[in-house]
């Protein structure tokens, strides 16, 4: 029984003094992975879930198109619209669009541009077909549809 | 009386450095979104010559796994009428590991198999012939009015029923499969691997206009 009465003794308290220290840690980690937004998004993007998500390696190579309905259907009405950069396009200026994004990457990596399409889970397949066969046109043909995961059954 | 000062206090007060530390941390969880680059892969096949018209391929109907997909947003898989997506994945690895007509290359591929992927193959002469190049083809057809979410959500069935089959021929489960990046050797070997002799013959059809806008 004096063995156990002998560790009672020690102080109970846990030290303190390097809290400070963890907390700014994940501080740094956290201030280091976020991303603040560059662009506004101005359609809405409820994206959709899947199970069967890949990730892509090379960041330089994506490049983003966001449709969906615009949040301001006063002036852009309720159809879905699609986004490159900050502003709303016409599907029929997607190939221009392409052709910029693909004199930003250099020559050997044109080819492999990946076109990241970010859509909203109410848009139909009308529109998303009509922007897939523009890109068709321009030839950039490696599509990755954006996509949140779903925990598997 | 300057002295005096200086012994007063001879370090700065640290204690409540970690509440600031708190109240920053918590700024920035709130307002971080890791930005993340996941989403289902496909490649869109080659721009058409307006002066060609599209080749001419020839498929039997057995090989063609037929998935329709209407402006409600129901399935009709095979001729049949489906209400969710649930079992669509095992109907087609079911499909794709049929082996009903296999040439000797094909026998080759199937005695390479391990044995839970052979048990698949029902030698069913009105499914597939084999699963190599030209032998199954899962076919999406959707309406313009078929809403994405449930185009992705059939899309993402049929690459299940791939990644699935790849990852057990290498011993993987689905998901280690999937995030193999091809960036070592050893890697790229495993992906090689898994794809050898069943490429992912997913063939999306241009949507039907009845019912869209």
């Amino acid at each position: 029984m004096s063995k156990f009465k002998k560790k009672t003794g020690t102080s109970q308290n846990i030290p303190t003094s390097a809290l400070p220290d963890i907390i700014f840690m994940l501080l740094f980690f956290f201030m280091v992975t976020t991303v603040l937004r560059e662009q506004e998004i101005l359609v809405e993007q409820k994206i959709p879930q899947a199970t069967q998500l890949q990730k892509l390696e090379k960041k330089t190579l994506i490049s983003y198109l966001y449709i969906g309905k615009p949040k301001n259907t006063g002036m852009f009405g309720t159809e879905p619209r699609v986004q490159a950069n900050d502003v709303l396009i016409n599907t029929k200026d997607i190939v221009l669009w392409v052709n910029q994004e693909k004199d930003k990457l250099s020559e050997a990596e044109r080819d492999m541009i990946t076109i990241s399409m970010k859509v909203d889970r109410d848009v139909k397949m009308g529109p998303i077909s009509d922007v897939q066969f523009e890109l068709r046109e321009a030839d950039a043909r490696r599509i990755l549809y954006a996509a949140v995961g779903k925990v598997q059954n | 009386m300057a002295r005096k000062k200086g012994r007063l206090t001879q370090e700065v007060n640290a204690g409540s450095m970690a509440d600031i530390a708190f109240l920053l941390l918590i700024f920035f969880l709130v307002t971080t979104t890791i930005a993340s680059d996941k989403g289902i892969l496909n490649i869109l096949p080659p721009k058409q010559d307006p002066n060609q018209p599209p080749p001419e391929i020839l498929l039997n109907e057995r090989n063609i796994f037929n998935i329709l997909v209407n402006a409600n947003d129901q399935l009709l898989v095979e001729g049949e009428y489906l209400d969710n997506t649930e079992k669509l994945s095992e109907d087609i690895k079911d499909f794709i590991l049929n082996f009903g007509a296999p040439d000797e290359e094909a026998v080759a591929l199937y005695n390479s198999l391990p044995a839970s992927l052979r048990n698949r193959a029902k030698r069913d002469p009105a499914s597939s012939d084999h699963p190599m190049a030209g032998g199954a083809v899962v076919s999406i057809k959707t309406n313009r009015g078929t809403s994405y979410e449930r185009y992705l959500e059939v899309l993402d069935q049929v690459k299940r029923a791939y990644f699935e089959i790849y990852a057990e021929r290498v011993g993987l489960s689905a998901d280690q499969y999937r995030a193999l990046t091809g960036r070592t050797p050893a890697e790229r070997e495993l992906q090689e691997r898994g794809k050898e002799g069943i490429p992912m013959a997913i063939s999306i059809a241009e949507p039907d206009k009845i019912g869209g806008n």
